[in-house]
């Protein structure tokens, strides 16, 4: 595996200059991904939905791309890698190309989780070679924070604003990673900039396989989120420790988590809710049962995780008596 | 090689010919045969292409950009709705200045769903910067195929040939096929300008453009569909020398001395010359003018052949819901404008859904012709036709 030091001899695959927010992490993200998968005798062909990072990243004539990308629509940057890749193969075969190229999709939530996920389905239905990623802010940030289905329960967006009627968004997020999971690929994973070692690991694992692959990074957005320029990497590593953003890998049919607190106890989910001025509401005398709202809908996906990922029963027992929910 | 045809098989074995390097396609009625019986070709391994069976044609026509900004030749087919769904993206192929083929069947647009001829579907697409081929027949579309995928890349610009859903799609014709050897010469390879898998290159491709550059990018589009119509003679006139079938982009039939015209789109051409034999036969002066190539509009040739006609009636196989009759007239109209010598004009919107044609309605229309010139004046001026209720 790749240490910090080799990535910092490693050509950037997303350069300095884009016009991100200061404090943006999935900037962050996608430099990360890009230095990672970036190997001497392997070329990294790359296309974005629209969305921040494609808005931010390539207004003409500037581009932050150092590896050829491709910019086609919103809700298609799958289909349109998947054509590429289905070109490669047709014309290496031909005997046209010779070089090594691996293949990656980067979508938003908006682009992947909602209007992208048909498009997304199909190619890794189809098995093309590729990695999917998704930097997930949790909202149409590129549009003004509206909601997607992203969008944690409760959270304030411009289109669930949290009212004096309705507390935000009603919905819980949708769980993407399991739908991924459920077609089966080699590697699935979800993952946060902030445990970059981890995130390392999990692009070239990836990158590794043949087929379809996907990773799901959680990545606070400044305005979005309504945070601190200087809080986007704690928020990402807040996200983790209170159970918020599972960190966790599907290989070859088995789940592994990434991060579990040798002491069955998560750091209080208010930590990470706090610093968000999507979350102010929760936190005004008589909205106390909208946090516990969130915290049973964080145990809820954690057993079931602990679960699937193979923990033994007493364990899980203790986490149930820990998290106060039995399911 | 003489074979025994439908207008999908005729497409789908130019396809076979043509051997693309990527096929992405989604079924649809009526065009479903042209993918099934190409797959077939990929399962037998009669063809090289990577074939990539999307989940719909949206993502079909995303592939397509995908593998065409790649550097890879590539095709696709679909009809009505599907080419609904990817109108969002033939823009973008356009605007990338991508030469990807679509092999069409023309099919009404819901609603009603229908699944029979009409051209609503591609003339919903007529702005989208797509080159239009309009054939008559299973040879014709054939030939067009072929031709489609040279003009697309010498233009850098995407190509719709399309057929008349069931009337060619699913009528056997007799066929007259090259051979594999003299279609692969007539093409040679796709030599992409700024293929995406050139890594040594990197370049952004669909980048963010605004107020500052978006108009000039825009503009250089429109200069290149300016400039396509003698793209489309060129490769005619080569098809035609070397293989002796030439299409040109406007037909004319009988019109020399004739003093009234009937210009019309697809296979209903093909009926219409019928039906001049016969009028002429009987010593009335009818001619036809068939629109073969829609876009670019053939500005020139539409008029030398409208020019010298008294009286013009214009078929439309679709309406422009603009409470100006069809899309077809609304063009042929205008080109005439400035002209000294034009026709009276008529529209005539017929055959929505699939209705068909019948002779004695096409006899109907130049009646009327002749009651226009001999009155020299046009009473109505969008007629529907074979409708109940007129």
């Amino acid at each position: 595996m790749a240490t910090l030091k080799d990535l910092t001899k490693r050509p950037e695959g997303f350069v300095s200059g884009h016009r991100a927010c200061a404090g943006c992490i999935p900037a962050v993200a996608i430099r990360q991904v890009l230095l990672t998968a970036k190997q001497p005798d392997v070329y990294i062909v790359s296309a974005i939905a629209t969305g921040c990072m494609e808005v931010v990243s390539t207004i003409m004539p500037y581009t932050a791309w150092s590896i050829p990308l491709i910019h086609n629509a919103f809700e298609n940057s799958a289909a349109t890698i998947s054509g590429v890749e289905a070109a490669y193969k047709a014309l290496k075969r031909k005997g046209k190309i010779n070089k090594k190229i691996k293949f990656i999709a980067f979508g938003g939530d908006g682009g992947t989780y909602d209007i992208g996920l048909q498009s997304l389905s199909g190619a890794v239905e189809r098995g093309h070679d590729f990695l999917y990623v998704t930097y997930d802010n949790e909202g149409y940030m590129n549009t003004g924070y509206q909601r997607s289905s992203a969008t944690p329960l409760h959270a304030h967006t411009t289109t669930s604003p949290a009212g004096s009627k309705i507390p935000g968004k009603i919905q819980t997020r949708k769980d993407l990673t399991e739908i991924i999971v459920a077609h089966e690929p080699s590697y699935a994973a979800q993952a946060t900039p902030a445990f970059y070692m981890d995130l390392i690991k999990k692009v070239e694992k990836a990158l590794s396989k043949e087929g379809p692959t996907f990773i799901n990074i959680l990545a606070p957005c400044i305005p979005g989120w309504a945070i601190k320029e200087d809080s986007g990497m704690t928020l990402s590593k807040l996200a983790v420790e209170t159970g918020f953003w599972p960190i966790y890998e599907y290989e070859d049919g088995t789940y592994k988590l990434n991060y579990k607190p040798r002491n069955y106890s998560f750091k209080p989910v208010e930590e990470f809710l706090k610093p968000q001025g999507r979350f102010r509401h929760l936190f005004k005398p008589g909205n106390e049962h909208l946090i516990e709202e969130i915290k049973r809908d964080i145990a809820k996906r954690w057993i079931t995780l602990l679960r699937k990922s193979g923990i033994e029963q007493e364990e899980i027992n203790k986490w149930q008596k820990e998290l106060n929910y039995v399911n | 090689m003489i074979l025994a045809k439908t207008g999908n098989e005729a497409m789908a074995y130019a396809m076979k010919q043509i051997n693309p390097d990527v096929v992405a396609a989604y079924p649809i009625t009526p065009a479903t045969e042209i993918v099934q019986i190409f797959s077939n070709y990929v399962a037998d391994g009669l063809v090289d292409t990577e074939f990539v069976p999307t989940e719909s044609e949206h993502s079909a026509m995303s592939a397509c950009v995908g593998a065409s900004a790649a550097g890879a030749r590539v095709m696709t087919s679909t009809s009505s709705q599907g080419l609904a769904l990817m109108h969002e993206i033939l823009y973008i192929a356009a605007g990338l200045r991508l030469p990807i083929v679509v092999g069409l069947v023309n099919r009404a647009l819901s609603a009603p769903i229908n699944i029979h001829c009409d051209h609503s579907d591609t003339m919903g697409s007529r702005d989208a910067g797509w080159i239009q081929i309009y054939t008559a027949n299973s040879q014709e579309a054939y030939d067009s195929m072929i031709q489609a995928v040279k003009i697309a890349e010498k233009a850098n610009l995407p190509v719709i040939v399309s057929t008349d859903a069931f009337i060619i799609s699913h009528c056997m014709e007799r066929l007259e096929v090259l051979d594999d050897d003299k279609v692969k010469a007539f093409l040679g390879d796709r030599k992409a300008l700024y293929p995406l898998l050139d890594v040594d290159n990197p370049r952004t491709i669909g980048p963010l453009d605004l107020q500052d550059y978006f108009f000039e990018h825009k503009r250089s589009e429109i200069d290149a569909m300016n400039k396509t119509l003698p793209i489309i003679e060129e490769v005619a006139k080569e098809y035609g020398e070397l293989f002796n079938r030439y299409y040109p982009v406007i037909e004319e039939y009988r019109t020399d001395d004739a003093d009234v015209a009937i210009m019309a789109l697809g296979s209903t051409a093909d009926t219409l010359k019928e039906v001049v034999d016969d009028l002429r036969e009987k010593g009335k002066k009818v001619g036809l003018i068939r629109g073969r190539v829609f876009r670019p509009l053939p500005v020139e040739a539409i008029k030398s052949a409208v020019r010298n006609v008294k009286a013009l009636a214009v078929l439309d196989r679709s309406d422009a819901m603009n409470a100006f009759g069809g899309p077809l007239f609304g063009e042929v109209r205008s080109v005439m404008y400035e002209e000294k010598n034009k026709p009276l004009m008529n529209n005539y919107i017929y055959g929505l859904g699939g209705r068909d044609i019948e002779i004695e309605e096409l006899v109907s229309v130049y009646d009327e012709l002749f009651t226009i010139l001999k009155n020299g004046r046009v009473d109505n001026l969008i007629n529907y036709l074979g409708v109940r209720g007129g």
